[in-house]
């Protein structure tokens, strides 16, 4: 394991299974469900929520249940009340579509008002969620909070989508999500694949938070092309997140 | 009894040829205006018997208007194979040329070309051979009841291979569409091996409602739901009593059985092979060259195996020993269509002398003079064997050959009972089937594509149909909702309907779009998430990333799951490097060994048929019978004695043992590979609680092995077979299994809830797969009584499981087990433990493996933690 690894991944464990890690230094808490909890900041930070993604189908006649927004609100609901976060980021791609926030149900609606209020709530943008965003601005009832480009938290940068590698490593401190990281392991001739987040110590992406979210292999160059060095996927166990290094992979 | 025409007497007689009784029956039937089910032999002219009515029909019909009345499809022509339609289109133009009659046959499936599908659809033929998933798409067609107004006869050729199942449920479906559009159709059945030929009559009978009391009190306006549910659902032709109803099917009487002389009875050899028939194995390697020999005996010899992997290596190993250069092809479903038509035509212009092929020669193919059918490993079921004899010699009065080659000695016990079985034309019997419900919406959305439907007037269509006279009214509420807005609680759907009501009150689709679609996802044929095979290239540059070039075929992810780059297999006859996967494909370059690292998996994916397990399991018990077995055989069953034990037939023998970095348990119930896949599941379930870790399990029919990542030899039997595992694990299990994921994901398929086609793209099996696990878990959370959950659990329950017999097997056992702890493998378990087509566990394993990956890494960090955490 190269050095830098190393020091990103610090053999404490949390509870409930989380494991600790520093990225470009500030320390970081990656959590089972699939979000980030930096302490220093109390920011709670997850990525590519994809809600309405169901109805988004429904409209073009495939009829999946409507029930992922829901599903994606509740683990989102479980991680709030169990940190209580000063600052809740979502890291973009939030909305599956342009039309997705009035396709929103009322009691899925509410939800995501009561979890927002008290504190900071940051919609960074993305891709997919753009438009729903900008059309939010002018609807009859806004949705909580503000809706930001990239930001800057300590020595952390905060984005949608991971910008190429470079030679001089300014990409250091970025944490994005966009690509949906899987990993997968294989031993006693089968194979395990799960979200995961990866990393290098340098920058992070997180794996989708979103019920419906697929997910892309950590091996793709999409992803492994990102990091100079094999980087760590920290794949979300049922109670634990599992630090695998990058030659066990599949 | 009638003659025939003179016409068909005169072509009879010029090729030497009389008509032979039950052909004579079913012009008859044809005359009289009957449904009938033929069941005669191979080689009995059966299909010429179902179409002689239609083309007596057609030869006395005057010229036939291009437009209008009398100018639509006479006879459809319906089989289960693609290529089948192929081949009697040959032979049905034999006839045709020869008495020069003036009739249009044409033949359309998936792989019909559009400009010829139009041309079929402006001007139908007389004679349209097609296949059940062609006749899903006609019922969606826009003017499918035009089209079909004039149709006189459906033929349904090897109907035992079809009526079962979902692909059944379809095409019931699908006849009853037919027959609402020209009442006076008449539906023929064809087969040669079917055990219960009533079972099969009450399939085919309409259920005709026009009898029952439930009509009389159809009204010109559709009676509400409310109403109809004020009547508890009608007893549906109560008193009659026939055979057919009591089975679940219609009034079998209406359907007129006609049974062919049987032919003279097949000669069966076993083969007793000159080197020993091993312990274990299931590919027969041991025999090859007595197959050889017997190949080279022979004029053309098809060689039957029971799974794609075992024809690969059987292939390879003749090739192997192939000093006379004996053209010997290959031929399974996963080969590109292109090099499985090459060898067909080859078969037909007698250039070969052996195909090695699976199940999908199985069927009335005639490619050429077959002699000679071997089967290489044990054959699983009486009715399969027959069929794949039926291969050979296609001549009444001579025996077809047959040599049977048990690939290991429990095998040779079955082989035997199969060659016993087909003296006594014992065939296997398959049991009744309830007709499902995501087939019944695909035909739901089907039938609102093609005109708007009334609501009561489908349902009574529905329930004329076999598989579907037990429906009622309030499902069929819950799956025309589930077509229109998906079913949900939550109705958030409902603007986004794909069917909508119309201001007379009947259903239609939404628009063209969905219409669309839907026609290409027709069918009910799922099959397993596959891969395509291709020719990988390194692509220049720094990227040196691989790209997919020539595509040899497509097979199935699991097996790619399990090879890591660099690994060689065998594929299309051929050892390959895996490269890697990307996307949907599986990229491989050519590999200069000889032999593949990676075994071709070979396990039987057939299950044993409950007839042949008891003959067999009788077999292994009675000593006495143990003297028709060839020498090393009995030394086999007299060496388990010793290492470890016989049971008497009351108890069962229990085997637990290391091996490798796992730990095994070997069980032998002699209960069938259903039985046992399900008891596995319950045990794994119940041993991942007492925290063995069990990573997955494997059954034969005659025994089950699950292995661990601890020791399981010292757990309390007793309590792990206690038959409570049958009341609420059953349950739970089923809940979180991951038979579930994929029972569910078949349903979502079918039933259209997730498109495997979309235009311009096509879903793969891959995909598909993520996905749907993804919807099944927030659906079963959030709805869990949903349309598509409770036919998931009722196909998993009836199709996956065996548990009434399970439930018998465990009282049975109960304080009965006989338990040895052993050091190495017995001589019973080693066929079990070479049997491929594992399955895995859920439950602790996959994180007792993302764990055991980790910990690697964790305690490396640790080592050296305390430097990092100071820097």
């Amino acid at each position: 394991m190269n050095a830098a690894l190393r020091q990103t991944l610090s053999p404490a464990r949390k509870t409930c299974g989380s494991l600790s890690v520093r990225i470009a230094g500030e320390a970081c808490v990656l959590r089972c469900s699939g979000a980030m909890w930096i302490p220093a900041y109390g920011a709670l930070i997850v990525a590519d929520l994809h809600l309405e993604k169901g109805s988004a189908f429904a409209v073009r006649g495939q009829l999946l249940p409507p029930y992922d927004s829901r599903a994606t609100l509740e683990r989102l609901e479980a991680e709030i009340v169990d940190l209580d976060p000063a600052m809740v980021v979502l890291l973009g791609d939030s909305f599956h579509d342009t039309k997705a926030i009035p396709r929103m149900a009322a009691d899925d609606r509410a939800r995501l008002d009561r979890l927002a209020a008290g504190r900071d709530w940051l919609w960074l943008e993305g891709n997919h969620d753009r438009g729903a965003l900008a059309r939010d601005a002018n609807a009859a009832t806004r949705l909580p909070g503000r809706i930001v480009g990239d930001m800057v938290l300590g020595a952390l940068r905060l984005t949608h989508e991971p910008e190429p590698l470079t030679a001089d490593d300014d990409r250091r401190g970025e944490v994005a999500g966009h690509l949906h990281p899987a990993a997968r392991v294989a031993a006693y001739g089968r194979g395990v694949r799960r979200p995961c987040f990866v990393t290098d110590g340098s920058r992070i992406i997180l794996p989708a938070f979103g019920a419906f979210t697929g997910g892309l292999n950590v091996r793709d160059p999409a992803i492994a092309d990102l990091f100079a060095a094999p980087p760590l996927a920290a794949a979300l166990g049922r109670d634990r997140v599992h630090a695998l290094d990058w030659t066990v992979l599949r | 009894m009638t003659g025939l025409p003179p016409l068909f007497a005169d072509w009879f007689a010029s090729r030497g040829w009389s008509p032979r009784r039950h052909q004579l029956e079913m012009v008859a039937a044809g005359e009289a205006g009957r449904h009938a089910l033929l069941v005669a032999p191979t080689g009995g002219g059966k299909t010429l018997a179902g179409f002689l009515p239609s083309l007596i029909d057609l030869a006395e019909r005057g010229p036939r208007p291009a437009t209008g009345p009398g100018s639509g499809v006479h006879t459809l022509y319906l089989s289960p194979l693609k290529a089948l339609t192929t081949d009697v289109e040959r032979n049905l133009m034999t006839p045709i040329r020869e008495i020069g009659l003036n009739i249009h046959v044409e033949t359309r499936t998936g792989d019909t070309k559009q400009s010829k599908r139009q041309r079929q659809r402006d001007f139908p033929p007389d004679i349209l051979l097609t296949t059940p998933e062609q006749l899903a798409l006609f019922c969606a067609w826009e003017g499918a009841r035009s089209y079909f107004a004039d149709l006189k006869c459906v033929v349904l050729d090897e109907v035992h291979a079809i009526w079962s199942g979902k692909r059944g449920d379809l095409l019931s479906l699908g006849l009853g569409r037919l027959q609402s559009f020209s009442p006076g159709m008449r539906r023929v059945g064809l087969s040669a091996t079917i055990e219960d030929p009533d079972l099969i009559r009450g399939w085919l009978a309409p259920n005709d409602v026009a009898q029952s009391p439930s009509t009389a009190s159809r009204s010109p306006s559709p009676p509400s739901g409310e109403e109809t549910q004020t009547e508890p659902s009608p007893p549906r032709l109560a008193g009659r009593g026939t055979a057919g109803e009591a089975r679940g099917g219609g009034a079998l009487d209406t359907v007129r059985l006609v049974k062919g002389d049987p032919g003279a009875p097949a000669v069966v050899d076993v083969l007793i092979s000159e080197g020993k028939v091993p312990w274990a194995g299931h590919t027969g390697q041991h025999a090859i060259p007595e197959v050889y020999a017997a190949i080279q005996r022979a004029s053309l010899a098809l060689i039957f195996v029971n799974t794609r992997w075992q024809s690969e290596f059987v292939f390879q190993q003749l090739w192997a020993i192939n000093d006379e250069n004996l053209p010997i092809g290959l031929h399974h479903g996963s080969l590109a269509a292109e090099q499985r038509r090459k060898i067909e035509a080859a078969m037909a212009r007698g250039d070969l002398r052996a195909v090695v092929c699976t199940s999908t020669l199985d069927l009335g193919i005639d490619w050429g003079d077959v002699d000679l059918v071997i089967q290489m490993a044990a054959p699983k079921g009486s009715s399969r064997l027959v069929q794949r004899i039926g291969r050979a010699n296609h001549r009444l009065d001579e025996p077809s050959r047959a040599l049977l080659v048990p690939a290991s000695r429990f095998e040779m016990l079955e082989c035997q009972a199969a060659r016993e079985a087909v003296a006594d034309n014992a065939f296997d019997w398959e049991p009744v089937h309830i007709g499902t419900l995501d087939t019944l919406a695909q035909h739901v959305m089907g039938v609102a594509c093609s005109e708007a439907f009334d609501m009561q007037a489908l349902y009574d269509e529905i329930v004329g149909c076999g598989p579907y006279r037990d429906l009622t009214w309030e499902q069929f509420e819950e799956v025309v909702d589930f077509v229109a807005t998906g079913g949900y609680a939550l109705r958030t759907y409902d603007r986004f309907a794909r069917i909508v009501r119309t201001q007379d009150g009947r259903w239609k689709v939404r628009n063209q779009h969905i219409a669309q679609r839907h026609r290409m996802n027709v069918g009910a044929i799922v099959s397993a998430g596959t891969l395509n095979v291709r020719v990988a290239s390194r692509r220049g540059g720094a990227s040196r990333q691989l790209i997919g070039g020539r595509k040899v075929g497509e097979a199935e992810e699991w097996y790619f799951e399990q090879l890591t780059p660099g690994d060689t297999f065998l594929f299309a006859g051929q050892v390959w490097a895996f490269q890697g996967i990307t996307g949907t494909d599986a990229l491989v370059t050519h590999a200069n060994d000889k032999d593949p690292k990676i075994p071709s998996w070979g396990g039987s994916k057939f299950p044993l048929s409950t007839s042949l397990a008891d003959r067999v399991r009788t077999m292994i018990h009675d000593r006495d019978h143990w003297r028709v077995l060839p020498p090393d055989v009995q030394e086999w069953l007299e060496l388990q004695e010793t290492r470890s034990v016989i049971p008497n037939a009351e108890s069962m023998l229990v085997e637990t043992f290391p091996r490798g970095s796992r730990h095994f348990l070997v069980a032998y119930p002699f209960e069938g590979n259903l039985a046992h896949t399900t008891l596995c599941m319950l045990l794994t379930r119940r041993l991942d609680r007492m925290g063995v870790g069990p990573l997955g399990f494997v059954v034969t029919d005659y025994s089950l092995a699950i292995w661990s990542i601890k020791p399981m030899d010292q757990i309390d039997l007793d309590a792990l077979f206690q038959s409570d595992m049958l009341g609420d694990d059953l349950e739970a299990w089923l809940e979180e299994s991951f038979m579930m994921k994929r029972s569910f994901r078949n349903c979502a398929l079918i039933s259209g809830l997730i498109e495997r086609r979309q235009p311009g793209a096509e879903k793969t099996g891959r995909q598909v797969t993520f996905s749907t696990d993804l919807i099944y878990d927030v659906l079963r959370r959030h709805q869990p009584d949903h349309l598509l959950l409770k036919t998931a659990r009722a196909d998993a329950a009836s199709g996956l499981l065996d548990v009434a017999r399970l439930g018998q097997m465990l009282a049975r056992i109960e304080g009965r087990i006989r338990h040895q702890a052993l050091t190495r493998p017995s001589p019973f378990c080693v066929p079990v433990l070479v049997q491929i087509g594992r399955e895995r566990v859920g439950g602790d394993a996959a994180e007792m493996i993302l764990d055991e990956s980790a910990e690697l890494l964790i305690a490396e960090v640790m080592d050296d933690a305390e430097p990092g955490e100071a820097a």
